[in-house]
């Protein structure tokens, strides 16, 4: 019950277990860890499927991280699962069987399919019972870098996710000589329900990067006493802590790169002058990752499975269950790191691309870890942006809007009650904006307002109806829910109507980033809230991390219907009740 | 006529049902059902639990040392919970419990910070012991103070009351320094249990506890334990010291 061991790879820790690792092993240290094992069938780690049929069988398995054995569900015994090779145009038939005790399911991340096939337990299908083998078919009608994992209890956060990539019918538009899958994850030896239960009793048992009395005296030294103090007042008036980056830490997560630590450190080999597609993947339960490859600019070329325009940047963050593809072009022949700092600090995946395997490259430290600030808590006055308040362009009285969360004077009734601490009084939309421990960061750094769809977007009516959400939580009870109410009390689904386009806002009233994901259709995020009419390539996603204390829209054509999930990709916040279920009506919207 | 108008129901909830689950059409109603059960139960309907020991500890007592315990609990959803809460203490030398008090509350959250609680409190001991029925309210105040205020109505019909505030200093991640008070109050004597009205007794205390892991921590630290008024003059007359300070050391555990 009382664990004594930190499973966080702290710098010092991790030079000493190199060194360690180096010593003990100088016959085969030219040699990654994952290349000794022999246990995978190519150099990414990953094994490969590929074809129109798929036989998967999820598992129970004892996986080992860094010499510790911990438990995990894993399809074909991989962690990450096996890439799934597929073609645009291909008709697929999966047999997936379950040998577990308990339920299980595999969800097509990103995947446009009938909703009967996207495989969540309660909404889609009734789950797969064990010792039974259930088969998805569906027509693949899309191209770009995906993922599947379970949609059943918490078995994501133990292995159950992995890659898929599907080679588009016509040419590639984004030219590469050699390709890399990039999964990143975060591993736990605790078993996870004990992690949410431990949320629930003590919501930041897993932050060790508060505030200490420390802090406050070099702040006063740094700010003067009087606002260093006025400022830890503010935030204990409203008691919210501004180290809550993360719920779940590097105090217990060990970060993964296509299932390796950072000291197995994944490899892999490039010839001078190639360019390199790396498919990047956030698979991870809790984990929002800002990824880095010092000295290669990256070009970004794809986002959640969709070709965007070009574009160069030095640094990205992946929000969990997002996709980027990005191209890099090495020219030396020197190996570099490729740094996956989690967005709180507290650990990373790392990896090292390399001409040759034996390379490698220093590990940059970890940077400070950040705070948040008034802007997190949309009580930043200055910020505030009237143009964006309005509704330019758009026809109000045509609009249904959903006049619950606006009262007269256009300010914002919260939801209320227990699971609610109310802060987004001012919200603004925040796209443009670096995400949170970026905004310094010395070089380039990716913002949403960055992506621009390659193709123009296929829908481009304005929205007929808009309906706003509120992202809403109390950290101190850990309880997460749109608009206040948690999806175990919510009565009945969000309905949309068939090919009805509509704009959906999201209001993040919490101190948290929020992926927020939609089943069974990409949604076009409006990135020029001026241009939004007249912009028809605005990048469209199946995930956007909503920032704190921001305000944005999405616009959704409803094509696709039937029942599919809504939530947050967090998997513990998803858990404690921020979902819904989005129903697809196969009737025209009531006027 | 009834029977019309109820087989008419039935049929537009069943029509109804079956519109608003899509996936209805496609798999076994009944089966569908069950796993709807399950999702919503699982995302945000689950039953959670804690126990706590805040203070399990040995205090110096001037020579006379005692066993401490301070300990709460609760089992639930995010509002509703059943809470248990028990303290006391042991005489070490003599062998008897001095104290020993036991609370099992319902509690609900009224507010984000805030539970409402009420309940029973029954006392082992002193001798004679009571029971009372017991209302308070627990949470989070402003500025980080954790507070517990709680009335009582003995079975003597007797009325008291106990205010609870804790605050923590965190000197490194794992080092934490908490100070805390105690108040306990009476509105009318209760002389067969040592309990004289007005502010009977308060105890206030500075702890050091370190977190060898966030649910495990030993700690020392002082307490003062004071008693007053007509209290005072009750426990002078059993021969005890009415003014203690106490050396202490214990350890903090959740799970």
């Amino acid at each position: 019950m009382i664990r004594l061991r930190q499973k966080k790879i702290d710098r010092r820790r991790f030079l000493q277990k190199t060194a360690a690792f180096g010593g003990a092993l100088a016959l085969q240290a030219t040699m990654p860890a994952w290349a000794r094992s022999g246990t995978h069938t190519d150099l990414s780690g990953l094994k490969t499927l590929s074809g129109t049929q798929f036989d998967l069988h999820v598992a129970a398995a004892r996986h080992t991280i860094d010499g510790e054995q911990g438990r995990a569900v894993l399809i074909n015994g991989q962690l990450p699962a096996p890439l799934l090779r597929w073609r645009e145009g291909d008709e697929l038939t999966l047999n997936v069987t379950n040998h577990l005790k308990a339920d299980t399911s595999i969800h097509w991340h990103g995947i446009l399919l009938p909703f009967q096939m996207d495989g969540v337990p309660g909404v889609t299908f009734p789950g797969i019972k064990p010792g039974e083998t259930f088969t998805y078919e569906f027509p693949l009608i899309q191209a770009g870098t995906y993922w599947y994992h379970s949609h059943s209890g918490l078995q994501e956060q133990l292995g159950h996710y992995g890659p898929i990539v599907i080679e588009p019918k016509s040419s590639d538009p984004v030219a590469y000589d050699r390709e890399y899958v990039i999964v990143l994850s975060d591993w736990t030896f605790e078993d996870p329900h004990r992690v949410f239960a431990k949320l629930k009793k003590m919501s930041d048992n897993y932050n060790f990067q508060q505030r200490t009395v420390d802090d406050f005296f070099d702040d006063a030294a740094e700010e003067g006493f009087d606002k260093a103090l006025s400022e830890r007042l503010m935030w204990g008036a409203m008691r919210m802590n501004p180290t809550d980056i993360a719920d779940v830490t590097g105090a217990t997560y060990t970060y993964l790169l296509n299932g390796h630590s950072p000291l197995e450190n994944w490899t892999g080999l490039f010839k001078p002058g190639e360019r390199v597609r790396l498919r990047f993947i956030n698979a991870a339960a809790m984990s929002i990752f800002n990824v880095r490859i010092p000295g290669l600019p990256m070009t970004v070329v794809q986002a959640d499975g969709l070709n965007v325009r070009p574009v160069e940047t030095d640094e990205f963050q992946i929000g969990v269950a997002e996709t980027y593809d990005v191209i890099v072009q090495p020219e030396a022949r020197q190996a570099y790191t490729l740094m996956a700092e989690s967005n709180d600090r507290s650990g990373f995946a790392r990896a090292t691309l390399t001409p040759e395997l034996g390379m490698v490259a220093p590990v940059p430290d970890l940077r400070p870890r950040p705070t948040l600030t008034m802007k997190d808590m949309a009580m930043d006055h200055s910020t505030m942006d009237h143009s964006q308040m309005t509704h330019d362009g758009m026809d109000h009285a045509a609009m249904g809007h959903d006049k619950s969360s606006m009262n007269k004077n256009g300010t914002h009734e919260h939801a209320t009650g227990p699971g609610v601490v109310g802060l987004a009084m001012n919200p603004t939309n925040r796209l443009a904006e670096r995400p949170n421990g970026l905004e310094d960061a010395p070089h380039r750094v990716l913002v949403y307002t960055g992506l621009k769809a390659l193709d123009r977007n296929p829908d481009t009516r304005n929205p007929e109806r808009e309906m706003e959400l509120h992202l809403t939580s109390n950290m101190e009870r850990y309880m997460w829910s749109f608009d206040g109410v948690k999806f175990s009390e919510v009565d009945g689904p969000i309905v949309f109507y068939k090919d009805e386009r509509l704009r959906l806002t999201l209001v993040n009233d919490t101190m948290m980033p929020h992926p927020i994901h939609l089943h069974g259709m990409f949604f076009d995020v409006v990135t020029n809230e001026a241009a939004k009419a007249t912009d028809p390539y605005k990048p469209r996603k199946h995930t956007i991390v909503v920032k704190p204390g921001e305000k944005l829209s999405v616009d959704i054509t409803a094509d696709a219907v039937g029942d599919w999930a809504f939530h947050c990709h967090l998997l513990y916040h998803m858990h404690a009740g921020m979902m819904r279920v989005v129903s697809i009506r196969d009737e025209v919207a009531p006027t | 006529m009834n029977r019309v108008v109820i087989s008419l129901l039935v049929t537009f909830i069943a029509s109804s049902v079956f519109a608003q689950n899509a996936a209805d059409a496609f798999y076994d109603p009944a089966e569908m059902a069950k796993a709807r059960a399950a999702l919503k139960s699982n995302h945000g309907g689950q039953l959670n639990s804690l126990i706590l020991g805040e203070r399990l500890e040995y205090q110096s007592n001037d020579g006379n040392p005692l066993s401490v315990w301070e300990a709460q609990g609760w089992v639930g959803g995010d509002i509703q919970k059943l809470w248990f809460k028990t303290e006391g203490e042991y005489e070490v030398d003599e062998g008897r419990f001095e104290e020993a008090e036991v609370q099992a509350l319902y509690s609900r959250a009224i507010s984000p910070f805030w539970d409402l609680q009420a309940g029973i409190r029954h006392d082992i001991k002193p001798d004679p012991s009571r029971n009372y029925a017991v209302i308070g309210a627990q949470g989070l105040a402003p500025y980080w103070f954790e507070f517990d205020g709680q009335l009582f109505m003995s079975d003597e019909g007797d009325l008291s009351a106990r205010l609870e505030a804790e605050y923590e200093f965190r000197l490194t991640q794992r080092l934490m320094l908490q100070p805390r008070l105690e108040l306990n109050g009476a509105f009318s004597d209760d002389e067969d249990i040592g309990v004289g009205s007005g502010l009977s007794t308060a105890a206030a205390g500075l702890r050091l506890r370190y977190e060898i892991t966030r649910e495990f921590a030993p700690y020392i630290g002082i307490s003062w334990n004071r008693t007053f008024g007509k209290t005072q003059d009750f426990v002078r007359a059993e021969g005890e010291d009415s003014d203690q300070v106490s050396w202490v050391a214990g350890v903090r555990f959740w799970f």
